[in-house]
């Protein structure tokens, strides 16, 4: 939770942000993701369940699949609903997406214990030896679940306007922490009652710097801001590390 | 008794924790496919369901953890990891039960490489990607920490219940109280189990013992043909 009212300086440069009382407070990670050398870039989504993480993953694939060498890793909680979403969605080839089992916990399988999605994602870069990108979709879970930095390099959360629009206020660390917000299906605004202006600005509050993304995957299927979004980190990805090796 | 003699290292707290992240977590032991057959449905029946897993699987592996914690300390020769991965398949009929293991056994690898590295890990890990998590728990403690036979045993028998006690709760919505106080009735005869374990775990490969529980095999078989029709949470 930050304060609203209550502004502190300090530094030089005499720049002011707002007071935090919160250890899962917003802004970039401070610490520099490790040795990512010459392996794709790995994106992880999460986000609550059926906020439409799986819709964004299957868009993603349609609008970059030309372009990108690209492989999908799913956490699905009780069935392989999502991979085999993907599958017979027919946007990527079957071989491209690996499912694994989270006991019960996706949140343990993509933060906690990540082993069983590096597997997966190794046995992917075995398969292919020239990705140069692998997009994680987490098992829906709660608003605390993110990524461990050991899986994922950078993270997308996907809420939706459906939830309610007191979501992004409620924060969390999805919510302050993810490198892009997305608040998906604002098709569905005015039916539901949400007000996009005031989660529009809760989210900008909640997150400081970092980028919130409103969507309409109906009205949008290609995803293109979030497909802009995943083009800009590849770059820098490929600035930082180079080409992906093999 | 020999485990009260000492004080248990940290790497031993650390590789029995549930909190280690080597991947266990999405494994049930076979306790998902008996609480789909309304055989576990109560804290009595996972006692009698924990009872028979510590001397099945649980048994098995603390064998293999015994001896290869005491090949580990003496620095066998790499070709001494074919056979005891080979004896090891041969004593686990269930291709479903030999691929969890191996699953565990490349999490715990990965986990535990970086805690507690040492050459002889490097060396199981020229044999195969994928070793049995038995092994891997007694190299690790054996090579890189400072472990005995009979704790590597101790670790790998107590993670046989554990983890099933866990997917209960999970499973069942169990008490956690009773789920827990289930594991902790079993200490003596785990640590008979570990003891046990130890006495072999010089024996040459071939020669150590195998335990069997045909009811443990067919419940991973069952499991893995049910994750085919997609209604499982855990992936053994
Ligand atoms: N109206 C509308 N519906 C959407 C939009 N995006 C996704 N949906 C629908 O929302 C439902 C859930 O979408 P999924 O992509 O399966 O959501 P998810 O987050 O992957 O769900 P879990 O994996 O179960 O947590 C599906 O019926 C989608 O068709 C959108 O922008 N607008
Ligand atoms: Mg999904």
């Amino acid at each position: 939770m930050q304060a609203e009212h209550r502004d502190h300086v300090h530094g030089s440069d005499g720049h002011r942000h707002p007071v935090d009382f919160d250890p899962t407070a917003a802004g970039p990670d401070p610490f520099p993701p490790e040795g990512v050398g010459g392996r794709p870039l790995r994106i992880g989504i999460g986000g609550p369940v059926g906020s439409g993480k799986t819709a964004l993953t299957a868009a993603l694939c349609r609008t970059l699949g030309e372009e990108l060498e690209l492989a999908v890793v799913t956490n699905d909680i009780y069935t392989t609903e999502d991979a085999d979403f993907l599958r017979q969605a027919g946007v990527l080839e079957r071989e491209r997406i690996e499912a694994v089992q989270t006991g019960a916990c996706p949140h343990t399988a993509i933060r906690d214990d990540i082993t069983a999605n590096l597997d997966a994602v190794e046995r992917l870069c075995e398969r292919y030896s020239t990705l140069d990108l692998v997009l994680v979709e987490s098992g829906g879970d709660n608003l605390t679940a993110v990524f461990s930095r050991g899986l994922a390099d950078v993270q997308v959360f996907v809420v939706d306007v459906a939830g309610g629009d007191k979501v992004p206020r409620k924060g969390g660390p999805g919510v302050t922490t993810a490198d892009l917000l997305v608040i998906n299906k604002v098709d569905l605004a005015e039916r539901v009652g949400a007000d996009m202006e005031v989660m529009l600005a809760d989210a900008h509050r909640m997150r400081g710097e970092l980028p919130v993304l409103a969507q309409s995957l109906t009205d949008d299927p290609a995803a293109s801001a979030a497909a802009d979004w995943v083009r800009q980190q590849l770059a820098a990805h490929r600035s930082a590390v180079g080409p992906a090796a093999g | 008794m020999a485990l009260r003699t000492t004080t248990a290292s940290l790497a031993v707290l650390t590789l029995a924790d549930a909190r280690f992240p080597g991947g266990g977590h999405a494994h049930s032991g076979g306790l998902e496919e008996a609480v789909h057959r309304g055989a576990v449905s109560d804290p009595r029946q996972l006692r009698e369901f924990l009872h028979g897993r510590l001397h099945g699987a649980g048994a098995q592996a603390a064998v293999f953890a015994a001896a290869a914690a005491h090949a580990a300390a003496r620095r066998v020769h790499p070709h001494h990891w074919s056979r005891l991965d080979a004896e090891f398949d041969a004593r686990t009929p269930s291709p479903a039960q030999r691929a969890a293991s191996r699953a565990q056994g490349r999490g715990t690898f990965r986990a535990g490489r970086a805690a507690w590295p040492s050459e002889v890990l490097d060396e199981l890990l020229t044999i195969t990607g994928s070793p049995h998590h038995p092994v891997v728990v007694g190299v690790l403690l054996g090579a890189g920490a400072s472990g005995t036979p009979v704790e590597a045993a101790f670790v790998t028998a107590y993670l046989s219940v554990s983890g099933p006690a866990s997917a209960a709760v999970r499973l069942l919505g169990l008490d956690p109280f009773a789920a827990n106080a289930a594991v902790a009735a079993l200490e003596h005869e785990a640590e008979g189990v570990a003891e046990a374990a130890a006495r072999s775990a010089g024996e040459s490969p071939e020669d150590l013992p195998g335990t069997s529980a045909p009811a443990l095999d067919l419940l991973a078989q069952e499991h893995q043909r049910h994750h085919r029709e997609e209604v499982r949470l855990f992936a053994s």
